[in-house]
């Protein structure tokens, strides 16, 4: 196994191009539990620890522009208001110590179903930057999951940075596991309020093949607030709209029975998070301070 | 020394310090806190080579071939063996039936069971060569439960048994059967105005060490072998070693090295054998490592049980009686099966006065991974059981729970089912009583001055899954009953060597016994002993090894009453002859040498009366004083095979819980809110230690009721979570605020009338987190560890 370690992104970028089968390791997260397992022995590792930029974040005018490798304690510490579902998700990433490493390009680029940021992502809107020697391009996440644990990166592409939309409404995120900290997602949720287009996004994980979005429910209940003018007058959504809200996302899920949980569970629990977090992120934006999260 | 042989000062005697009843610190605390222990795992030696295992993927299966040439002509392999390479006529070993093949031979009765070894001068090297080798199964149906083993056309897991268990049990497939029958169940069932019945199951728990089973062989000049090893038990590991390496037992000296927990993972063999193996065959020290996925496979597991148990009791609440079927499942070696069953037996009716009893024990010969002994032994599975009746019943008879329980404690001079008397404190009564008066912690703790919920205090925790939402309280009891030490008739000694001499001008003492220490403060306990019994503020232990007389196993909450007696057993002896020589050199200066008790204290010698006669400096002079000695409890018997009677245990021990958990019953997750726990012990030598017990045994057990299980596949007998990935222990967010109240009613058979302290928290914390469960959810919850499924009807 060849250790290549780029000083600078056009060198990895280079690296990449030359090795296409390189695999990218930051935080190593998922990288070292592979190799240690020896699920997988890569010819080559291609190490970005060196590459600086990547532990970078722009607070933009409307967005925010996330490197890669930021790692999760950062977003935590200083982009809760801006990125207040993918914060709340970075909570709930394993331990103290592997928040300190990990970041989100490395779950994306692993793209699995289980891992935390996906739902967040999914829920705000985000937008992948990757990059080969052949140029840049910006991936929308809607488009990026392609299958179990596979995404649209070509084999000579790198993620540079996420870029999410600011959040322009409360939003919320919730996990499933069996205990109480340091626990891989049985599923999970994020919800998105977006006022200022009057729409309602979501992301859930670990629930599919692939994180995805409630795309029913999202329609549902954008029209059921438009139509009853909730928008506006901030009324309280009644129990009936909720309830069918969760059915739609339970709805959504395509899980399987492993030894995490069953499919029913799944299911079942998806639909209460939708519920509870559409609860949370609406008590939120009826207050008078519009908060971009709900009560966590 | 001086020349006149008279002590100058008579001024009294200070008490010495650190003796026993004082928290005195333990000696590896702070080096395991700030991570500069010494694991067996850490150890290394110039020129070492790398054991690697290569392990079963399949369950059961015959082995048509294997084929290792590939293997040895890696560069940097220095060995393969497998069972061809076997040195002598010894093959097999066991604790208590020599039943595992030291390598496969000719079938596979388990996954990841060992099929070859390999030494190369690298781990991964190592790794590779394993990889290499060809081995050609041939699958065989998998037994899995008792209808699959006991099948008329079942297949057997081990053909032609001749172990002592084989001619009493009613198929090959049954390791071991273990009736307790007393009084009349069927007259007594007469006199029951209720009767409950459930159908119990426990899981397979682990016990998630987090040291690694580690170890390093290194061969000797002589031809023998040094073998430093984290294990429970020194001499049990050297009796098994030795006859497969063809040595005498002088030739493999062991030296206990630096254990990470054990909780019973470590009283059989895991790589021990294989290192020695490739050790004496490449004439290279070998280290073998197993990663924490080969630890899922490298040592037996908490026996999963299936309960029958059926309860009558009159109006009033009192029992009529118990009948009672417990099917252990023990895998595909026997391990401890005996004994576990013996225990699961005997103290299956739990701490209750019950006449009429008809219990049956049964541990089973599956494809599943081997069990054995693990914190609680038996006990554990039997209390979950008994303890979810003791609420039904009390729910049928509208009686509250303790008060029921009360009704029906046991106390000193109750009759066990097994006809022995508990002769010694039983306070069941009094532990329920004193968890029930216990504060409750304040209803919603995750309300905030603020707005926000504080989440942590939430099921779901930082996950963020509710903010009170679905969240109910439940509260419940459970009390258990485990005996201590070695039962059913086993010689159940340990031996100490203590010295006392004047180094550096101080009088001090060396003790040296084989007692792994495991984590459970034993060495500590040793010195406490060791000053309270010969006076002197200096005690040196040595290290564990095989070059003293067996200690033991550091299991069944044996070793403060059984290697602790022995060193205060060796001290007794030191000191008499401490005292023998101070009368000869000084007995004409002083009367009270031939008339008082004298004891030894503060560094000198005094009087009951506090009056001191002469400096230890001085007895001593240049003598060392020395004794080693072998020292036993009282002797127990074996139950009988037909009714089970019989003075099998040779203590009890008693502890109560009451948990308090908060349930999110819309999504099925349980935040453990308090985890209040009373437990006798006898006597504290070490407080700290003895809470810490409490508190990590309490935690072991809450584990097992919400999220410990090695999951395994039904269908192939496969483990399908060998990674700390999917197989959750606690975390610290998981562990309730846990109140101690210790007990200290003297036995006044054992040293000091203490009583073994580590198992008895882990039997009732598991029920009473169940029962709070239930509480919450009014389920009826007869599986643990419970599940989100379980609690949500998904």
């Amino acid at each position: 196994m060849d250790f290549l370690r780029p000083a600078s992104w056009e060198e990895a970028l280079a690296a990449k191009a030359e090795h296409p089968t390189a695999v990218p390791i930051a935080g190593g997260t998922d990288v070292m539990v592979e190799i240690n397992f020896d699920h997988r022995r890569p010819e080559y590792l291609l190490d970005l620890t060196r590459v600086g930029d990547l532990y970078e974040w722009e607070v933009g005018e409307d967005s925010v522009r996330l490197g890669a490798s930021v790692p999760y304690t950062r977003i935590m510490e200083n982009l809760r208001a801006e990125l207040p579902g993918l914060a709340l998700a970075s909570h709930t990433v394993a331990s103290p110590q592997i928040r300190n490493r990990g970041g989100v390009g490395g779950n994306l680029g692993t793209a699995s179903p289980a891992g935390d940021a996906h739902p967040a992502l999914l829920a705000a809107g985000a937008e992948v930057e990757a990059e080969s020697v052949r140029g840049s391009r910006r991936i929308p996440i809607d488009a990026f999951y392609t299958g179990v644990k596979r995404n649209a990166l070509a084999a000579d592409e790198l993620i540079r940075a996420v870029h999410i939309n600011k959040a322009d409404g409360p939003q919320q995120f919730s996990k499933v596991g069996t205990r109480n900290a340091m626990v891989i997602a049985v599923c999970a949720f994020g919800l998105a309020l977006h006022p200022g287009t009057r729409t309602v996004r979501t992301g859930i994980g670990s629930a599919a093949p692939t994180p995805v979005r409630a795309t029913v429910a999202e329609e549902f209940l954008g029209a059921a607030l438009d139509e009853g003018g909730f928008w506006d007058s901030g009324r309280i959504i009644p129990p009936s709209v909720a309830r069918q809200f969760a059915e739609l996302c339970s709805a959504a899920c395509n899980p399987i029975d492993d030894v995490r949980g069953t499919a029913g569970y799944r299911r079942h629990a998806v639909g209460v998070m939708a519920r509870r977090t559409l609860m949370w992120t609406w008590e939120s934006y009826r207050g008078t301070d519009r908060a971009t999260e709900g009560a966590a | 020394m001086r020349t006149n042989g008279t002590p100058t000062q008579l001024t009294q005697g200070s008490r010495t310090r650190g003796g026993i009843g004082e928290s005195t610190l333990r000696p590896d605390g702070t080096l395991k806190v700030t991570g500069e222990f010494a694991y067996s795992s850490d150890m290394w030696h110039e020129d070492m080579l790398w054991g690697q295992i290569l392990r079963s993927p399949v369950a059961h299966a015959e082995i048509v071939s294997i084929d290792t040439s590939e293997a040895l002509a890696t560069p940097g392999v220095y060995a393969v063996l497998t069972y061809d390479d076997l040195p002598t006529e010894v093959k097999h070993y066991g604790l208590e039936i020599q039943d595992t093949p030291v390598l496969a031979h000719g079938k596979v009765r388990h996954h990841g069971e060992p099929v070859a070894v390999v030494a190369a001068d690298h781990p991964e090297t190592a790794r590779r060569a394993a990889a290499k080798i060809r081995v050609e199964y041939r699958e065989l149906p998998v037994i899995t439960d008792e209808a699959s083993a006991t099948a008329p056309d079942a297949v057997l897991v081990h053909e032609n048994r001749t172990d002592h268990h084989a001619s009493h049990v009613s198929h090959p497939n049954i390791v071991h059967r273990q009736p307790i029958i007393r009084g009349d169940v069927e007259e007594a069932r007469r006199r029951a105005d209720v009767i409950v019945e459930g159908e119990y199951v426990f899981g397979m728990q682990d016990q998630a060490f987090l040291g690694p089973e580690s170890g390093l062989a290194v061969p000797a000049e002589d031809g023998g072998v040094d073998l430093y090893v984290a294990t429970q038990w020194l001499h049990a590991d050297l009796r098994q070693i030795a006859p497969v390496l063809g040595l005498p037992e002088e030739k493999v000296r062991m030296t206990l090295s630096g254990v990470g927990g054990a909780f019973g993972g470590r009283e059989d063999l895991s790589m021990q054998i294989h290192a020695c193996l490739l050790a004496l065959r490449t004439g290279k020290p070998v280290k073998i490592v197993y990663n924490r996925f080969e630890s899922f496979f490298g040592h037996v597991h908490r026996h999963p049980a299936k309960l029958y148990y059926e309860h009558g009791a009159t109006k009033d609440g009192k029992l009529t009686h118990l009948k009672a079927r417990i099917v252990l499942d023990g895998g595909a070696y026997a391990s401890s099966s005996p004994a576990v069953v013996g225990n699961a037996a005997s103290l299956g009716a739990g701490p209750y006065v019950v006449d009429d009893v008809d219990i049956e024990a049964v541990a089973l010969y599956t494809n599943n991974p081997p069990c054995g002994a693990m914190r609680g032994f038996g006990a554990v599975q039997a209390c979950f059981a008994y303890e979810a009746q003791m609420d039904k019943l009390a729910a049928k008879l509208d009686m509250d729970p303790v008060e029921f329980r009360r009704l029906n404690a046991m106390s000193q001079g109750a009759v066990m089912p097994t006809g022995q008397v508990v002769d010694s404190p039983a306070p069941v009564a009094e532990l329920l009583r004193r968890v029930k008066a216990m504060p409750l912690p304040p209803e919603q703790q995750w309300l905030t001055a603020g707005e926000d919920a504080d989440v942590r205090q939430l099921p779901g925790g930082l996950s963020n899954t509710t903010h009170g939402e679905g969240v109910v309280r439940g509260i419940g009891y459970a009390v258990g009953i485990k005996n201590v030490g070695f039962s059913e008739g086993f010689d159940d000694y340990s031996t100490a060597k203590v010295r006392m001499e004047v180094v550096g001008g101080e009088p001090v003492a060396t003790v040296h016994t084989a007692m792994a220490e495991v984590g459970q403060g034993g060495v500590t306990v040793h010195a406490q002993i060791a000053r309270t019994e010969l006076g002197v503020a200096q005690v040196t232990i040595r290290p564990a090894d095989t070059q003293v007389g067996s200690a033991g196993s550091t299991s069944a909450s044996r070793q403060t009453y059984v290697t602790g007696g022995a060193v205060k057993n060796a001290c007794e002896l030191v000191r008499e002859r401490v005292l023998e020589l101070g009368r000869r050199r000084f007995g004409t200066y002083h009367p009270a040498w031939a008339t008082a008790e004298l004891l030894l204290e503060g560094g000198k010698v005094v009087t009951d009366g506090g009056e001191v006669l002469a400096d230890l400096v001085d007895v001593l002079g240049d003598e060392a004083v020395e004794v080693e000695e072998e020292w036993r409890h009282r002797p127990t018997e074996p139950f009988d095979l037909r009714t089970g009677q019989g003075f099998g245990h040779v203590q009890y021990s008693f502890a109560a819980h009451r948990a308090v958990v908060e349930v999110d019953t819309e999504l099925g997750l349980v935040k453990v809110i308090e985890l209040a726990c009373a437990q006798d012990v006898g006597k504290a030598l070490n407080p700290l230690s003895v809470v810490g017990q409490i508190q990590g045994g309490t935690t072991q057990g809450l584990g097992v009721a919400v999220m410990e299980e090695i999951v395994v596949d039904p269908r192939t007998a496969k483990v399908r979570n060998p990674s700390f990935t999917d197989y959750l222990i606690p975390t610290i967010l998981d562990t309730p605020t846990i109140p101690v109240d210790v007990l200290e009613l003297a036995d006044d058979h054992a040293p000091y009338g203490l009583r073994g302290a580590g198992e008895a928290p882990t039997l009732s914390s598991t029920p009473a987190v169940l029962a709070a469960i239930r509480d919450a959810t009014g389920l009826e919850l007869n599986r643990t560890p419970v599940r989100p499924e379980h609690l949500t009807g998904t």
